[in-house]
């Protein structure tokens, strides 16, 4: 189950990117690695917005605008859902659905790196020659 | 070298070769501030077998794009980014570099897309780009070149017309149409005569006439011989008589002329009533600045890439136009700092201007001074944001201050350049206008920082002082008071161009008024008395801008010709600027006719910048480095924001504008 989540992240994220590329077999686990740093940082400064008294919907409608094209870009789906809802959210100007959402896209977020991360481990220790993207 | 269509390079050597590997090599340029999303980007298209350049930022992509003209075939571009609006981007490379842009957001609101549309994007992409996306992208590359090529044989400049069957221009509007021509030309590619045609294809294709200084001058002087009002693109190119230029050429840089002038005229009208005062002053600086303008100018015009903000910004820096955005511009003071700064790109355009205008600096002042009219005034007050754009040239004297102000631009590049462009309009430093004198030296400082707090007025042109520059907002009500009112009248319609990019930032300090007389000045004398009378005279022109409330005066005539344009040219982005920028020539010219009082003209000249830009972001033909274009171009960023201001405003909607303009423009196309 895990794995097919994964796969199928990877699967999506393929469709983008063209992995197979001998010049650079690493390439979608860096894409991967700098989604997440830069994620990271959205992350956190959609967190800090959140904690305001007053929230600025429309700043973290900008971050999530962002977060969304990135996540998406790699195949994130089922961020981008969350990011979905998390929009929604805001411009009804729902706080308590901001939250909410924004937990559920945190967990969701986390659980996708940890199987992204497995995934990468797994195709490393299959063999130089199996790209990571391989995935089937 | 060139794999593709040679775009930049001598097709001729390799047109056959080319042909077989076309669209591989296509020089990609991507700006997007998401690294994922670069990378991810720029491994597709390297698939596709692309020559790929990231930026993850829009100022190192102008940057990039102004050093090597012709180093790219298509840039596709993020729509938001942190520096700088997606869109206002695509306005600069549009009117700069008249290059394909593709636009691309994870935002797949209809609303954005349409944007795109309007602001002359060839594409649009939704987040995440599929590599089948990316593969057709050359099509864009192809199609614009096609159209490009039809334009100057339209001109008749081109034999290798007749080779291409050129449907039509109507045709290309079409997208069936471009495709058909596509056909064709592609077809031919195929052909041996392809690569023949190809070549002078590219030679053609590249008709971007670089309208430096004198060349500018030798063109406003053929205007002014003609009158304003009778200054057809033909009887303009036999009074230049310059070799190898072509009707089609003068007739888009009249265009952006009118445009240009409509804008200033309702700035200038406020102006006059501030300039009156500073015309003692400026007179002086007018004479100055002149010179220096010229200076400006003629390296502007060298650098050929001046942004028509740049441009214009220049020229309203020369004319003393107090663009600064932030503060109060002070004409006088704004002009001194405009020539300090040196942005001399971005004001190039403005000083090219105001250069020509500064011959008659006084004029424009004693002609202004009565013209603006409350209502002027008031409008101007809401602009007065917009007026940053304006550029108000306010005090020739300012011509120092307008090198500041430039050189403020320039700090906030993109927001800077995008001010410029509508400066030359609308004096940004509107507000600056009431406290010229003063402030240059600290305003001009301040200006600097406006520029960079804000988008880039650019225009710098107020060195009003430092702390009005930020608090603009008429905070010399004395001066001011004038440039309230008109500003504000006139920049309506720029000023909600303006706030549309970066100025709105920068322009908070309302610098409603005040910045933006000075430029008008120069400008006025060339209108003299349109803006005035275009405000009265538009009741009765369909130019709809009454509606608007000034038409002129502001927004409403950028917004009527924008709206017009853009729907009628929307299409015709697509296909090809020489046509959009003709069509919206035409519709400008239309409109202008209507207007035909002087100040219609006015009007209708900083419609046609504001048309052209606005919707048709084509790239209104060749953006003329050169100080003139700059000018009008100015315009264009608050074309859109013009547009949307004044129809919010009016509560119009673009479909009663266009309704209205279309009745004028058809039937006065003076093209």
């Amino acid at each position: 189950m895990d794995r097919n989540q994964s796969r199928r992240q990877v699967a999506a994220m393929k469709q983008c990117l063209f992995d197979q590329d001998d010049a650079n077999p690493n390439f979608v686990e860096e894409i991967v690695t700098l989604h997440y740093r830069d994620s990271s940082r959205l992350i956190s400064s959609i967190e800090q917005a959140l904690k305001e008294r007053n929230l600025d919907f429309n700043k973290l409608d900008t971050l999530m605008h962002q977060f969304k094209g990135s996540s998406s870009s790699i195949g994130a789906k089922k961020v981008k859902a969350e990011c979905n809802l998390f929009r929604e959210y805001c411009r009804e100007g729902n706080a308590e659905g901001c939250t909410r959402s924004f937990q559920q896209l945190k967990k969701e977020h986390g659980a996708l790196r940890k199987k992204l991360e497995a995934y990468f481990q797994l195709a490393r220790q299959a063999g130089p020659h199996e790209t990571a993207c391989r995935s089937k | 070298m060139n794999l593709t269509n040679g775009k930049g390079s001598t097709s001729t050597v390799t047109s056959a070769a080319v042909s077989d590997q076309f669209p591989a090599g296509l020089r990609v340029l991507v700006v997007d501030d998401d690294p994922t999303c670069l990378m991810i980007l720029e491994k597709m298209l390297r698939t596709c077998l692309y020559e790929v350049t990231k930026c993850n930022r829009a100022e190192t992509a102008l940057t990039l794009l102004r050093e090597n003209k012709s180093g790219f075939d298509i840039v596709i571009s993020d729509v938001h980014m942190p520096d700088m609006d997606g869109f206002k981007l695509l306005e600069h490379i549009g009117l700069e570099m008249d290059l394909p842009v593709i636009m691309m957001s994870a935002d797949d609101g209809k609303s954005v897309v349409m944007k795109g549309v309007t602001h002359g994007a060839c594409d649009y992409l939704i987040k995440p780009v599929r590599i089948e996306a990316l593969r057709n992208i050359w099509q864009h590359v192809v199609r614009k070149r096609k159209n490009e090529w039809k334009d100057t044989e339209q001109s008749g400049s081109a034999e290798e017309g007749d080779r291409q069957p050129k449907a039509s221009d109507e045709a290309d509007y079409s997208s069936s149409a471009n495709e058909g021509s596509w056909r064709n030309s592609k077809k031919r590619r195929d052909e041996e005569d392809e690569a023949e045609e190809r070549d002078d294809t590219s030679t053609l294709k590249k008709p971007r006439v670089v309208w430096s200084v004198e060349l500018h001058q030798q063109f406003v002087a053929a205007v002014d011989q003609l009158g304003i009002d009778k200054a057809v693109p033909k009887k303009i190119l036999e009074l230049m008589n310059v070799p190898g230029l072509t009707r089609e050429n003068v007739a888009s840089h009249l265009q952006k002329y009118r445009l240009y002038l409509r804008r200033l005229s309702g700035v200038s009208q406020h102006q006059n009533n501030l300039n009156s005062s500073f015309l003692g002053s400026q007179e002086g600086t007018f004479g100055t600045m002149s010179s220096i303008n010229g200076i400006d100018l003629q390296t502007l015009a060298v650098a050929g890439q001046l942004p028509a903000q740049s441009l214009a910004t220049l020229q309203a820096a020369g004319l003393g136009r107090s663009t600064a955005k932030s503060g109060v511009p002070m004409p006088l003071m704004d002009q001194r700092n405009l020539f300090s700064f040196e942005n001399p790109r971005l004001r190039f355009g403005e000083g090219q201007q105001q250069h020509l205008s500064s011959s008659k600096p006084v004029n424009l002042l004693h002609g202004i001074p009565t013209n603006m009219e409350p209502k002027q005034l008031t409008n101007l007050h809401q602009s007065s944001q917009s007026l940053g754009g304006l550029n108000m040239r306010v005090n020739a004297s300012a011509t120092q201050g307008n090198p500041l102000l430039m050189q403020m631009a320039p700090s906030q590049p993109r927001g800077q350049m995008l001010s410029e462009n509508t400066g030359p309009r609308v004096p940004r430093l509107p507000s600056s206008l009431g406290q010229p004198t003063v402030s240059n030296g600290i305003s001009n400082g301040l200006l600097c920082r406006n520029g960079v707090a804000g988008n880039n007025r650019g225009t710098a042109y107020n060195p009003v002082p430092p702390s009005s520059l930020l608090n603009f907002p008429m905070n010399q009500p004395s001066e001011m008071s004038v440039n309230n009112s008109f500003p504000l009248g006139s920049t309506p319609g720029i000023s909600s161009i303006t706030t549309k990019g970066s100025f709105q930032e920068e322009v908070t300090s309302g610098i409603k008024g005040s910045g933006i007389f000075p430029s008008y000045d120069i400008f006025n004398e060339l209108h003299h008395h349109k803006s005035h009378d275009w405000d009265m005279t538009n009741p009765g022109l369909t130019y709809n801008a009454s509606q608007h409330a000034n038409p002129l005066q502001g927004g409403n005539i950028d917004v009527s010709p924008s709206v017009l344009v853009h729907q009628g040219f929307s299409s015709n982005q697509q296909t090809g600027q020489s046509r959009d920028a003709a069509l919206i020539g035409k519709a400008m010219f239309s409109v202008g006719e209507c207007l035909e009082q002087d100040n219609l003209q006015n009007t209708g000249q900083h419609l046609n910048p504001l048309l052209v830009d606005n919707t048709i972001r084509v790239k209104a033909e060749r953006i003329p480095d050169a100080s003139s274009q700059s000018n009008l171009f100015p315009e264009h960023y608050g074309q859109e924001d013009l547009m949307s201001a004044l129809l919010k405003q009016e509560g119009m909607g673009p479909a009663e504008i266009e309704y209205e303009l279309d009745g004028y423009s058809l039937d006065n196309i003076r093209v």
